[in-house]
């Protein structure tokens, strides 16, 4: 979806601005936030293509103006709400007013969950062999999905080069439109950065988007 | 926020989907376990071991398994090298893939819409807003995480560190140095 949350070449944020002593969350809500989402997103409900969609999915308003662990926390209240975890009233009263259902997977649980985590292998099967080879031109299509996609807008429409092939991976879109574990091969693909922004690039500067088979046709 | 939050939380408990004590485990871990020292541990032995700056650069995942390390490190990690030719830059345009398991949690700019939305059109920019500034011939690239490859620059090591050990090494490494958004310290920036 053509959504805010797709903000590469986006200008008027303003500058970067760096914390010398930043920390990993500034409130305790946030840390809890967090944690409450590693452990729902570990019980098979929704995997990461479905969690990043509804964030992206949010009011552009409610979107912009949030801290980064409020829109985790509002996408996992709107989940439950969405998979019938949790109900409204639920919510309204602050506590459960029955028992929960089975989880499609058993999340994290006990003292020593976050030992080891880690993120999961993303690899899919090939059904057919990659298309495109390393040093091809190839275009990003000019493609506007209502759902998810991971094709920023800022690469569309443009000419770069195959640099590498990462393997067959877990296409996002099929996940997010369909629920299905599609396997797509997956490219760094090269852009110069004249031909994304024109007279207005810096010098010599170069972009790679990782881009799935189905975001390019042959240039 | 805060209870907002806490109610989710216990609804959530009550129903049995979540372990309070599984939460403060996770939080725990982020806050005390995971972090650059883990990258700046890989920077310094791809420094002083080439074989293993090799092993890294071809599967950043499979070389940094062979290290033993405490925390597993997920798979599709990828090492890019800068060079006196090109610096190296990693964003994530769309939300915040960032490597956790070798970094930690992103900083808040990291996450920020100025650096979301600057980084890819005027990269130098923004380094300008770090303090960095990089020589005039040196090309810079950015790499979008679009997908679930994730990225960590290997940086160039400082001058003047002939023969030092690998813990003193990974002293010079910063966090911001494995995004590309800062460079190693140098010589002179650290104790002796």
């Amino acid at each position: 979806m053509n959504g805010v949350h797709d903000m590469g070449g986006m200008d008027g944020f303003g500058h970067v601005a760096p914390d010398p002593h930043e920390v990993p969350f500034h409130d305790d809500w946030q840390a809890r936030s967090f944690a409450l989402n590693r452990v729902m997103g570990s019980a098979g409900e929704w995997n990461i293509d479905v969690g990043r969609y509804w964030i992206e999915t949010l009011p552009p308003a409610v979107y912009l103006s949030s801290s980064y662990y409020k829109k985790w926390f509002l996408r996992l209240e709107r989940l439950c709400l969405d998979r019938g975890l949790v109900s409204e009233s639920e919510l309204v009263s602050g506590h459960s007013s029955g028992p929960g259902r089975p989880l499609k997977r058993k999340p994290l649980s006990g003292p020593k969950a976050g030992v080891g985590i880690s993120r999961p292998n993303y690899d899919q099967p090939s059904r057919a062999p990659a298309v495109f080879e390393i040093g091809q031109k190839v275009r990003a299509r000019n493609i506007h999905p209502r759902s998810h996609t991971r094709l920023p807008r800022f690469a569309r429409g443009h000419i770069g080069t195959i640099e590498r092939i990462q393997g067959c991976h877990t296409f996002p879109d099929a996940m997010v439109e369909k629920g299905i574990e599609q396997g797509e091969w997956l490219y760094t693909v090269v852009f110069d950065g004249r031909e994304l922004w024109g007279p207005d690039a810096e010098d010599g500067a170069t972009v790679s988007i990782e881009a799935f088979e189905p975001y390019l046709e042959p240039a | 926020m805060q209870l907002r939050v806490r109610a989710l939380e216990t609804i959530l408990t009550e129903k049995g989907y979540v372990d309070p004590a599984a939460l403060d485990s996770i939080i725990e871990t982020y806050e005390t376990k995971i972090g650059p020292h883990i990258g700046a541990r890989v920077v310094a032995r791809a420094w002083a071991d080439p074989e293993f700056r090799t092993a890294l650069l071809m599967d950043a995942s499979k070389a940094i398994a062979q290290l033993g390390l405490e925390q597993k490190v997920g798979d599709h990690l990828i090492a890019v090298e800068n060079t006196p030719t090109t610096h190296n830059m990693i964003v994530c345009t769309l939300c915040s893939c960032y490597p956790w398991d070798l970094l930690g949690l992103p900083p808040a700019w990291y996450k920020s819409a100025p650096y979301r939305a600057r980084t890819v059109k005027e990269p130098r920019k923004v380094l300008a807003d770090f303090g960095v500034t990089l020589p005039d011939e040196t090309k810079v690239r950015v790499w979008d995480s679009t997908a679930e490859t994730r990225f960590i620059v290997l940086p160039m090591r400082p001058a003047a560190t002939e023969g030092w050990s690998e813990e003193k090494l990974a002293g010079l490494v910063t966090r911001d140095s494995m995004i590309g958004t800062g460079l190693p310290k140098e010589v002179n920036e650290v104790a002796a």
